[in-house]
């Protein structure tokens, strides 16, 4: 299937929830969706007979300058098509519901983006850090991440 | 008669294993909930190998990232450099001389020949048979002094260049090549009458942790591990990149030959096939490779285009797929490395329910993870 045409899909389902497609310059193209509804599309889009999207292949975090975002790239496995979706968040306490429930995949890639960017994941099954120790400050993958000076009071 | 037997009290108990252990491949911490000797839960701690790639990927230029990718998993380099090339190569549009594409793919499969060659191996000597592995290293050390020949070393190679490959192939390096191919053909059959279908190796690896195809897909497994479940599912056949439309091999996955679809003895098998099926794949790109140059040309100061993609390429351990985001200067502005077994690892809680210990080891060999992969 073709991104405009998921994309009218999504659209005729979940009406405003649907922001916008990106398709030049970006390889997927990507469905930009509204963060409280990415759970319910994400499972529209995997039990839909026609889309079947039961592979999340990557959940990235994303810093851009002017807010955050979390990118899902799906793929289906049934059908053989691929598709983006992306999700905008504010600079702010940025957090979206989880799809871990959707995909079992998500949960290590939604830990890595709260580790790195400190994005919050709600009803997650398991919400801790995972790359780095639990007692670290601050989230090394936001673009205005400041080096620190010691670590457990010793000079790095 | 009166029984004098007293209630024993009983209790769980937390045992860990790692980060420093021969069998976690690695710096790899599970911790253990235990019940006697039947796991209740097992949860894995990683990132001990955390050297935050995808950070210094932001600070350096694309071609400088190259000898990164070396060091994600250093058992595949070659994969993981032509990934990276593939990934900017698609961002930017560069035409790579066809050439220089055989070339990748010749390596790439001999990599990946050595890789599984490793995972056997190293299997194998987990499960206690140790003769296997010393046959693996002396097949593996030919690889390596082809590889020696191409760019001098044996470990990261760091060959691979966007716009093609850093130099043509050696003299003589396609015979050499050929040769080790007759070589090693034969000794696939004889790694499965030394080990395979050994009885107490099969009764080690069959039926346990079994992943159904449904589990296998929604937990992301990727690579042998996804076929090993059944489901015949192959970058290099289903989303072709490269040239490897023009190569005929098969599509190995997991029979239940010897258990239920889906164990640990399927994805071992996996692997001992897809070397036969690279062996396949390298006949016909020294058959086929064409003269020409091995190197398009790329500017020094490589700027590409504003736009995101994402690219995948069939690595020996899965899909490594490479989510690029380019600002049009020479940094990325972001990279996410999706590497195959930081998300293979999310299924490990939940197929190591009410295992043996010892078949927590006999799972973490079978789905064949590297650390330096998963901690990045």
């Amino acid at each position: 299937m073709e991104p405009k045409e998921i994309f009218e899909k999504v659209q005729a389902r979940f009406g405003e929830a649907a922001v916008e497609l990106q398709e030049e310059g970006f390889r997927p193209a990507f469905l930009v969706v509204a963060p409280e509804k990415v759970r319910e599309i994400g499972r529209f889009l995997r039990d839909d007979p026609a889309m079947k999207f039961d592979s999340l292949m990557c959940l990235s975090g994303v810093d851009y300058p002017d807010r955050f975002a979390v990118a899902y790239h799906l793929h289906s496995l049934a059908i053989g098509h691929r598709i983006g979706v992306k999700v905008y968040l504010p600079k702010e306490a940025p957090s979206l519901p989880s799809v871990d429930e959707v995909w079992p995949a998500a949960n290590f890639q939604e830990r890595e983006a709260f580790d790195l960017f400190g994005i919050v994941f709600e009803g997650s099954w398991d919400l801790r850090r995972i790359l780095l120790p639990e007692d670290w400050e601050g989230h090394p993958l936001r673009k205005d991440y400041k080096y620190p000076e010691f670590y457990h009071g010793i000079k790095v | 008669m009166k029984s004098n037997a007293v209630a024993l009290p009983t209790q769980e108990m937390l045992i860990n294993m790692g980060p420093q252990h021969p069998s976690t491949h690695g710096v790899l911490r599970v911790i253990l909930r235990t019940d006697g000797e039947v796991v209740v839960n097992a949860k894995p701690d990683v990132g001990y190998l955390h050297r935050a790639l995808e950070k210094i990927g932001e600070r350096v230029t694309y071609a400088q990232y190259m000898p990164f990718t070396d060091r994600l998993d250093y058992l595949a380099s070659m994969n993981c450099n032509a990934a990276w090339c593939w990934t900017v190569e698609k961002l930017a549009g560069i035409e790579v001389p066809e050439r220089a594409e055989y070339i990748r793919v010749i390596v790439c499969e001999l990599n990946r020949i050595a890789s599984h060659l490793i995972a056997f191996g190293s299997f194998t000597a987990d499960m206690g048979a140790f003769t296997p592995f010393l046959y693996a290293i002396r097949e593996r050390e030919r690889i390596n002094d082809l590889f020696e020949d191409i760019c001098g070393n044996r470990l990261t190679y760091n060959y691979v260049r966007i716009g093609g490959v850093s130099a043509d192939l050696p003299d003589r390096f396609l015979e050499k090549t050929k040769e080790f191919l007759d070589y090693f053909e034969p000794k696939v059959p004889e790694y499965n009458k030394l080990i395979s279908y050994n009885k107490i190796f099969v009764h080690r690896l069959a039926n346990i942790a079994v992943a159904t195809p449904e589990d296998a897909v929604a937990y992301g497994l990727t690579g042998p591990n996804l076929r090993g479940s059944g489901v015949p599912f192959d970058l290099r056949k289903n989303e072709p990149y490269s040239v490897y439309p023009k190569f005929d091999f098969d599509v190995c996955v997991g029979t239940g030959e010897r258990g239920t679809l889906g164990d640990c003895f399927d994805r071992y098998m996996v692997r001992i096939n897809e070397m036969k099926e690279s062996v396949k794949i390298l006949r016909q790109a020294i058959a086929q490779i064409p003269e020409g140059p091995v190197m398009a040309k790329v500017p020094r100061m490589f700027k590409p285009p504003v736009g995101e993609v994402y690219f995948r390429a069939e690595n020996p351990r899965g899909e490594t797929g490479f989510y690029l985001i380019s600002d049009g200067t020479v940094n990325p502005y972001r990279l996410k490395i999706r590497a195959p077994s930081f998300v293979t690892m999310n299924i490990f809680e939940k197929i190591t329910k009410g295992l043996m210990i010892a078949d927590v080891v006999a799972v973490i060999g079978s789905f064949d993870i590297i650390l330096p992969e998963i901690d990045r």
